[in-house]
């Protein structure tokens, strides 16, 4: 017992103490920023993987960027990814990264639903789907979770069972073979309920999209709240989408 | 001659494959297995000429060769099994009975593998799998899943109990099927392949890409340098210790020890975010491409890698210690979730989970890749086949990864600036790449046309072996001790799933 209490004295202060303002070490690829410089924008779009970008002007849809930065490799001057990790928001359009912009993401107040913020911002249980997910993105989740992020002190944590749960957590490109389930997960869940998409592969179905293993009807037929881009997710990128998601408004 | 014998990463003609007829086929690849020093590390088919050609890929451990067999045989045509000759093959004759409706008159356990949806018959789903049933009023049944409690991937599990004993564990996979050997062939442009690679199995992304990137680089003639290797072997090695580090971890909160959960936790955090520090992501999504290195691997990388480890190593030191002698833990570990060193034989398990029941199967060794010719590297075996040996390999095969990256980073390559591009891939050729990724040998094949096209591609991750191995361990296990023995394999879903 003595020695379980010296070997958890000397591992000092492992959280980090403040979440929002927290810096990712190292070069981590956030928010791109798209300079205005003329590049032939067919080559651009040719070499995206997952049919990121867009012409005219250049943009870029984080829904669906797996961030693997060949694109700033090749246009240096073109394309920049800084470590803005605050990329979450609540509507699908401002996941696009338009030419010349340089502006934090944010939600969009008017999206968030009045009981969100009431019911949730103290407490928020989540019940999480793997749906054709490649234990990249749940790795991280679980990593929010962990003694460094620790997402329990603001009052959000995974559940077990979607009865406990507040909403749903969804991450994959929902292959056939877990549509169902899925459904019935949330059908499970009780109202009021949010669902958060994590990652590129829930967002847009990433590489797989249009992989005819995949069944994403789920996802067309309920609003979505959060959508948390990133191969996989960033801890910081999903703890402060939420934090913003449910944080007491008027 | 019955078999090719090629190297790992050779590219080879694929007419120079032989084409048995199907009772040599069975009675040749059936025939070497009786030796403990082959293994079939691939068995698989696929449509050619409205048929079905099987290709046999069974390694041979002692010579660090492969070889290389076929068979031609019609659609939904019965044979005879080569799993009632040797269990190993079981799952993936299950698999070709799957995919193309070949029926076998002698296999022990013809049942759903993933429910790809090119499989034959439709009409199978994964909601009607038919689970083994026993007509009892003393026993009953448990369903877990496909969710579970904890935020993991998809899968079910139904045992058999008598009381709080397991007899029985069936293990229905295919809910994280996403169609990717399909994709493979669908998506043109290298970097979508490679991107396909890296979300294979997201907790195995070195291992993954590394496969896929030698392969792709032999089939295009390409000799990778010793820089490109380098960074490569450091990127498996570092995946190891984050992943196995994460896995005492976990182990530790499933036998409720906070301290060690908490510790072991921890000490992963820095590890993940080396990888960032490297190449910009936590899981090496972006690192490894092949023919290039966006990061190269350069002094001072390496440098804040040793202090890492320098702190890294007397925390994990003193955390194992306390781990491995604390009774609560040992109670728990000991003796739980048992597989033989004959049990693990029969069903051809790989990796970790061959190792820690005794068996020396390691691609390091048998089949070097990359820069381990160098490393001479000695596979960690146990013997004990339960959850404390699983515990004890991953303890030492970290300590074995850190001596390997601080070795390896004595001579640190230097950075080559005057890369050739990859040519195109050959035409008419196959390839069988192997590496030893964290949870054992991952396995990709190809095979191109005559315009060097993909036609084929193959995808074997070590869990397609392994699974059985869980259902074996828990037999006769208390069903409380399900969650540690399931961690303590930690098989994934997505790579058999594909
Ligand atoms: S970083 Fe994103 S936008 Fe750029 S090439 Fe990669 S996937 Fe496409």
């Amino acid at each position: 017992m003595i020695k379980n209490i010296k070997i958890l004295f000397h591992q000092g202060k492992q959280y980090i103490p403040d979440i929002t303002k927290a810096e990712v070490p190292g070069i981590f690829r956030g928010r791109p920023i798209i300079s205005s410089e003329k590049v032939n924008e067919q080559e651009l779009v040719d070499l995206c993987p997952t049919g990121a970008i867009n012409t005219s002007p250049v943009k870029i849809d984080l829904g669906k960027c797996t961030f693997c930065g060949e694109c700033a490799f090749a246009f240096p001057n073109k394309i920049k990814f800084t470590t803005d990790y605050k990329i979450s928001s609540n509507e699908r359009e401002r996941l696009i990264i338009r030419e010349g912009e340089d502006k934090p993401i944010e939600l969009n107040p008017d999206l968030i639903r009045k009981e969100t913020f009431e019911y949730f911002s103290g407490s928020l249980k989540l019940r999480q789907v793997s749906a054709g997910g490649d234990n990249s993105c749940e790795l991280e989740l679980n990593a929010c979770g962990n003694v460094n992020f620790d997402m329990g002190r603001f009052g959000i944590e995974f559940v077990a069972s979607p009865r406990h749960a507040d909403g749903i957590v969804i991450t994959g490109s929902v292959s056939e073979n877990m549509a169902e389930p899925l459904q019935i997960c949330y059908d499970a869940t009780p109202e009021p309920k949010i669902i958060i998409l994590a990652g590129i592969d829930a967002i847009s179905g990433g590489i797989f999209e249009g992989s005819p293993a995949l069944n994403r009807r789920f996802l067309s037929k309920y609003k979505i709240d959060l959508y948390v881009p990133g191969n996989p997710i960033h801890p910081l990128t999903f703890i402060n989408g939420i934090l913003e998601l449910i944080k007491k408004r008027k | 001659m019955n078999h090719l014998e090629v190297k790992n990463n050779q590219c080879i003609p694929v007419l120079s494959i032989p084409v048995l007829g199907y009772e040599q086929f069975l009675e040749h690849n059936t025939s070497l297995l009786k030796e403990s020093h082959y293994h079939c590390v691939n068995y698989y088919g696929f449509r050619f000429q409205g048929k079905i050609k099987l290709i046999c890929c069974i390694a041979n451990d002692k010579e660090g060769t492969i070889y290389i067999s076929s068979s031609i045989v019609e659609q939904h045509q019965t044979l005879s099994s080569f799993t009632h000759h040797h269990l190993a093959f079981h799952i993936f004759e299950r698999e070709i009975h799957e995919n193309f409706g070949i029926n076998y008159t002698d296999h022990t356990w013809l049942k759903p593998t993933r429910f790809s949806f090119n499989r034959a018959d439709k009409n199978s789903t994964v909601a009607n799998y038919p689970f083994y049933k026993i007509e009892s009023e003393e026993l009953h049944e448990v369903g877990v899943g496909p969710i579970h409690a904890g935020v993991i991937e998809p899968g079910h599990f139904r045992f058999i109990c008598n009381g709080e004993q397991i007899l029985h564990l069936e293990i229905q996979l295919g809910f994280q099927h996403r169609g990717i050997e399909n994709l493979f062939l669908e998506k043109k442009k290298l970097l979508q392949r490679i991107t396909l690679a890296e979300n294979i199995s997201g907790d195995a992304v070195s291992g993954h890409t590394t496969c896929f990137v030698n392969l792709w680089e032999s089939l295009c003639n390409y000799k990778a340098d010793e820089e490109l290797q380098y960074a490569r072997t450091v990127a498996l090695e570092l995946e190891r210790i984050a992943i196995h580090t994460g896995d005492l971890s976990a182990m530790c909160t499933d036998v409720a020890y906070q301290l060690g959960s908490s510790v072991f936790g921890r000490l992963r955090t820095p590890v993940i975010n080396y990888f960032q520090i490297w190449c910009g992501n936590r899981l090496a999504k972006g690192l490894i491409r092949a023919g290039k290195n966006h990061f190269p691997l350069h002094k001072t990388l390496c440098d804040t890698l040793h202090k890492l480890f320098d702190d890294y190593e007397p925390d994990f030191d003193e955390m194992c210690k306390e781990t491995f002698t604390l009774p609560t833990v040992l109670a728990r570990f000991e003796k739980t979730g048992i597989v033989t060193t004959e049990q693990a034989s029969s069903i051809g398990t790989v990796g970790m989970s061959a190792r820690m029941s005794g068996i020396n199967r390691d691609i390091r060794s048998s089949h070097p890749h990359n820069f381990y010719s160098s490393l001479n590297h000695q596979p960690i075996i146990k013997n004990h086949g339960d959850v404390y040996s699983r515990a004890q390999i991953r303890k030492e095969e970290i300590k074995q990864s850190i001596g390997y990256i601080r070795k390896l980073s004595e001579n640190i390559p230097s950075e080559n600036k005057n890369r050739t591009i990859l040519s195109p891939p050959s035409s008419d050729s196959f390839v069988i790449s192997l590496v030893e990724g964290w949870r054992g040998e991952i396995c990709h094949c190809a095979i191109t046309d005559e315009k060097g096209e993909l036609v084929h591609y193959k995808v074997k991750d070590p869990s397609m072996h392994n699974w059985l191995a869980l259902a074996l361990a828990v037999r006769n296990n208390e069903i409380s001790d399900f969650p540690i023995c399931n961690k303590s394999f930690d098989l994934s879903y997505c790579g058999h799933d594909l």
